[in-house]
């Protein structure tokens, strides 16, 4: 790459922690966030387990400085992407050009299913501020908003990869001299939308998810946050930054809607692209965050393309959705967070209720949390519907 | 950072040319799109599982590839406000009347706002880099920035860009209870696409120059200083500027007519949402109909709203805005 793009700092809001240290706490306590939900209002309430935010939303608003009565997606953006900007210690955003891309899959949505119970017996009824902002990018203007930023606002949604095009849209920005600093992941909070809609799939398990393991049945619904912030050279040289951007790269399966291949075509182009980018080699990989849902489909396809990709050496692997359940628009986001400071700190996370390797697959994720590693190059996947499929690369 | 434009494909409200032998009127306040027959493009079996939007989509897409002669893109970039709205709204709809029991999965699955750029690439079986921006009115917008980005990346690459979306009973409802369409504004819908390449060829019919968006200005000075600065950075001046397309949508367009009088008095105007309807990816039709206009070097009567085009055009601005909070900027030019 000509010009370097640069973590400055990560915020993450989700079901293990209300913000990056809590996570951390949770990964290194072997502390899973799945439980029954106490603030989604659903029949399926004892059937599946989600891994909610412990907090309702007037508690929520406080901590983001927003109303109450706003989506629970905004404020839980708001929140990571205050702490990210924090953490980031670049002084005031008004002294850069600042761009804020943000990723969801159903913007407001938690508020607009409320709005239907009425709306749907007369459709002069409902209250209209229960929709205005269903629009995916009108949850992306309340928070930039509420931080003043002004220079570039867009959202992405890809499905369960939009947190990742996120950031490499705001390191495109950034590269072609656009931007000085973007904030640049996803949130979603969880709704009887998607609840319903994985569950028609029949892709939600029971019991804890169990990703990378024989045994799995599925995914455990999340919801939450998280940002990065991306800087430029000469911001950059301000700072002491978390890592570099070194790659990225996004694909397409061209399969089927909702499925993977069963090789994992588009897994395996992404992260061949993303190391393309980097210019690395698989060899040069120390650990990958892999995007591991948990369901059979997902983890078997992705499985054989790092398989493909890496064999015969395989880095350390592991999916911290074992903890967080799948956040969907947000977790490539609150990932993006967890492999840059595995950069940083040389972390690997453990992946939990592992306990069967997958008899296709000559290997298996990482079980224990482990600090002062020296990770030199982090990968961090992030497939979806839609054939969506992209690779970060996370780089000293 | 420039790109030519190789190819152009649209499913409107009017038939496919930019010079329709009839222009098609409507009652009420919304437009909808002319459906073409689907099944030159899609397999029959397919059309009628597929969701409205992602036919309007995948035959504007097949038009302008068709139009630039090429098979494959490199990559797949879409602008959609709202998304796949008829699904959505069927699930909804079946979630809230059924109580959360006996739901079926097609309706969600094409619920997702990356089902129409998914399906493009499934039925081209590409596997390029694919992209979907849903920020309201900047999300045609962002998907030409983010193409014009990644050819950046790579000259050779050629890309697919566009924009769709659709009206629903629903959110024809919701909208109009927020007031959007008084005063003689109507609702559109509809699906443009852009075969874009950097490399010039004889297949190039217009140059797309450049691209921006400004975001909640202050004030009617501050559009204006920046569309002059916009105009100034790509080394010209208002005057240059040989036919201005608004997004006049026929409610209050005091905010154009301002602008326009302070830095474009005596350039021609025109105007495009009496032939598409309002909706927040409209300006994808401004970018179809100025690419035909360079092409022809000939502007159609119907869009005219002040003056008349010259003889010869050069550049095209099209500046639209939403609510006077979203500005696009789009500059083309004759190639």
């Amino acid at each position: 790459m000509s010009k370097g793009v640069w973590i400055a700092g990560g915020g993450v809001i989700c079901g293990i922690g209300e913000n990056l240290h809590a996570c951390l706490d949770a990964f290194e306590k072997m502390q899973p966030g799945m439980a029954t939900m106490q603030h989604l209002h659903s029949v399926h309430a004892q059937t599946f387990p989600v891994v909610e935010v412990k907090a309702g939303n007037a508690a929520l608003a406080e901590r983001a400085g927003m109303p109450a009565h706003w989506s629970r997606t905004a404020l839980l953006s708001m929140i990571a992407a205050k702490e990210a900007i924090q953490s980031a210690g670049i002084g005031e955003l008004k002294q850069y050009r600042t761009g804020l891309v943000s990723a969801n899959t159903v913007g407001g949505m938690d508020k607009t299913e409320h709005f239907m119970e009425a709306f749907l017996t007369d459709q002069s009824k409902g209250r209209l501020k229960e929709v205005v902002h269903h629009e995916c990018g009108s949850i992306t203007e309340l928070v930039a908003d509420a931080l003043a930023i002004r220079h570039h606002v867009s959202t992405i949604s890809t499905a369960c990869s939009s947190g990742a095009n996120a950031l490499m849209y705001g390191a495109r920005m950034i590269r072609s001299g656009m931007l000085d600093v973007v904030i640049a992941g996803g949130t979603d909070a969880l709704t009887r939308f998607t609840l319903n809609g994985f569950n028609t799939l029949m892709i939600l398990d029971q019991q804890k998810c169990r990703p990378f393991d024989d045994t799995r049945t599925g995914l455990n619904l999340g919801e939450g946050a998280g940002y990065v912030v991306l800087v430029s050279d000469a911001v950059a040289e301000k700072v002491k930054p978390w890592c570099k951007l070194s790659g990225f790269a996004n694909a397409n399966d061209a399969y089927h809607q909702t499925a993977s291949s069963p090789e994992g075509i588009g897994n395996y182009k992404a992260m061949q692209g993303a190391l393309q980018m980097a210019a690395l080699e698989p060899a040069d990989i120390d650990y990958i965050n892999l995007h591991g849902t948990g369901t059979q489909n997902n983890d078997s396809s992705e499985g054989l393309a790092i398989e493909r990709l890496f064999a015969p050496a395989f880095p350390p692997v592991s999916s911290t959705k074992s903890f967080t359940g799948h956040t969907l628009g947000a977790s490539g986001g609150i990932e993006a967070v967890f492999a840059a400071l595995a950069v940083k700190e040389g972390i690997i996370y453990p992946n939990a209720q592992f306990t069967t390797q997958m008899k296709e697959l000559p290997f298996k994720p990482a079980t224990t949390f482990s600090r002062g590693n020296t990770l030199t190059h982090v990968m961090s996947n992030s497939f979806g519907f839609g054939g969506n499929c992209s690779s970060l690369v996370f780089s000293k | 950072m420039k790109a030519y434009i190789q190819g152009t494909g649209c499913v409107s409200a009017q038939d496919s040319s930019i010079f329709p032998e009839t222009i098609r009127e409507y009652e009420g306040n919304r437009l909808p799109v002319a459906d073409p027959d689907y099944k030159q493009w899609i397999d029959i079996k397919q059309i009628r599982r597929m969701g409205r939007v992602i036919k309007m989509g995948v035959a504007a897409s097949h038009i302008s590839l068709q139009d630039a002669g090429l098979k494959m893109p490199d990559a797949i970039i879409m602008g959609t406000a709202y998304g796949c709205l008829a699904d959505t709204g069927v699930f909804l709809n079946k979630l809230v009347t059924q109580q959360e029991d006996m739901l079926t999965p097609t309706a969600f699955i094409q619920s997702t706002h990356n089902t129409v750029g998914g399906q493009i690439a499934l039925l081209l079986g590409c596997h390029a880099y694919n992209n979907t921006f849903v920020h309201g009115a900047f999300s045609l917008e962002n998907a030409l920035q983010d193409s014009l980005l990644f050819m950046q990346e790579d000259p050779s690459r050629k890309v697919l860009a566009g924009a769709v979306e659709e009206i629903t009973d629903y959110s024809h409802a919701i909208l109009s209870r927020f007031g959007l369409y008084k005063n003689g504004v109507a609702a559109g819908e509809g699906a443009a696409f852009f075969v874009l390449s950097a490399e010039k060829n004889a297949n190039s019919q217009a140059e797309l120059t450049a691209v921006e968006m400004l975001y909640k200005p202050a004030s009617k000075e501050e559009t204006g200083s920046h569309i002059e600065k916009f105009l100034n950075r790509n080394g010209l001046q208002p005057s240059d500027i040989d036919l201005l397309i608004t997004g006049r949508n026929g409610g209050d367009d005091s905010y154009y007519e301002a602008i326009e009088a302070d830095l474009f008095a005596t350039q021609p105007v025109a105007k495009f949402k009496h032939l598409f309807g309002e909706f927040p990816t409209a300006a994808a039709f401004a970018l179809w109909m100025a690419t035909g206009i360079l092409k022809k070097q000939e502007a159609p009567k119907a869009i005219m709203v002040k003056g008349e085009a010259p003889a010869k055009i050069k550049r095209i601005l099209i500046w639209n805005h939403h609510n006077t909070t979203h500005h696009s900027l789009i500059l083309v030019s004759a190639c």
